[in-house]
């Protein structure tokens, strides 16, 4: 079976792809989202307490 | 055993914990997720009928039975927060709710992906597909409820009380195919035995395993987030080797 063949799918190859791709796709979008979030809250903290130490 | 499981309750030591197992259950997600497609699209046959299309099945069943589970036990955190007043029983079910209707929503696209060249349709208003389009909509309006309203106690109380009641619903999807005469076709892997090729299950319960791995990684990881959020005003937050840095 050549690599052409197999992405072919024999003939499904756009619902299976897309099936896989738009999983994929959204999986790295979440694991992005929150290590995102992790670093926007670590930094909001960091601001937090400076603005405490100054008072 | 002398562990007590109470220490690991409390956000604190929580924290902690879910930092060290993350990148165990990421690892773990990766190599499960890496033998499941090997197997799902090297090893396992062409379906006799379905030909290469049943292919979808490997994501489709998974991201399905992930979508039921991960509401079920998001519903359950959520009325151990309100019966018990945990906090981080809440928190749990807050981090649960995203990866919950992400997978919904899997289940629905790659399943209209499969409806379409099967049954011609990509979408039916069949029990089994709008059962669980209700599922994603409990799951949206679980986090916007949450979102909208300031004091986290509150939008916890009511989160779990939408949650609990949403539960119903789960019970609905997995015997819509009983109950209703529906276009979804019932479970193929049954306990008494299955007509499915031995490859083909294999790769479907090695996805399996692999998605829940990857709910349990990135639900610890939003889970932290979240409690250095609510936390922020504590001690050890503040002492803690990240936040000082």
């Amino acid at each position: 079976m050549s690599w052409t063949e197999f992405f072919a799918m024999n003939g499904y190859g756009l619902y299976v792809w897309g099936a896989y791709g738009v999983t994929l796709l959204l999986l790295i979008i979440e694991i992005i989202t929150v290590r995102h979030k992790r670093t926007t809250t670590l930094r909001q903290l960091r601001l937090m307490r400076d603005a405490g130490e100054e008072q | 055993m002398g562990i007590n499981w109470f220490k690991y309750a409390a956000p604190t030591t929580f924290y902690g914990l879910a930092g060290k197992l993350v990148p165990w259950f990421s690892v773990a997600a990766i190599i499960f997720f890496g033998i499941g497609l090997y197997i799902g699209f090297f090893v396992a046959p062409t379906d006799a009928t379905q030909s290469e299309a049943y292919r979808i099945i490997f994501i489709h069943v998974p991201a399905s039975i992930l979508s039921m589970f991960i509401y079920l036990i998001m519903a359950g955190y959520a009325a151990l927060g309100l019966v018990f007043n945990t906090r981080l029983s809440s928190m749990m079910a807050t981090a649960l709710a995203p990866t919950g209707a992400l997978f919904a929503f899997i289940s629905l696209w790659t399943g209209a992906l499969w409806g379409k060249p099967m049954w011609g349709a990509w979408w039916v208003w069949d029990a089994r597909l709008t059962s669980e389009l209700i599922l994603l909509f409990l799951y949206l309006g679980f986090i916007a409820l949450q979102a909208s309203i300031d004091d986290p106690r509150r939008a916890d109380r009511a989160g779990a009380l939408l949650a609990i009641v949403g539960s119903v619903n789960v019970p609905i999807i997995y015997f819509s195919v009983k109950w209703w005469n529906t276009l979804h076709q019932g479970s193929t892997i049954k306990f008494t035995g299955s007509t499915m090729h031995i490859a083909m299950q294999q790769a479907m319960f090695t996805m399996l395993v692999a998605c829940w791995l990857y709910v349990i990684a990135i639900t610890l990881m939003r889970v932290r987030s979240l409690i250095l959020e609510r936390e922020r005003n504590t001690q050890w937050v503040n002492e803690l080797t990240e936040v000082r840095a």
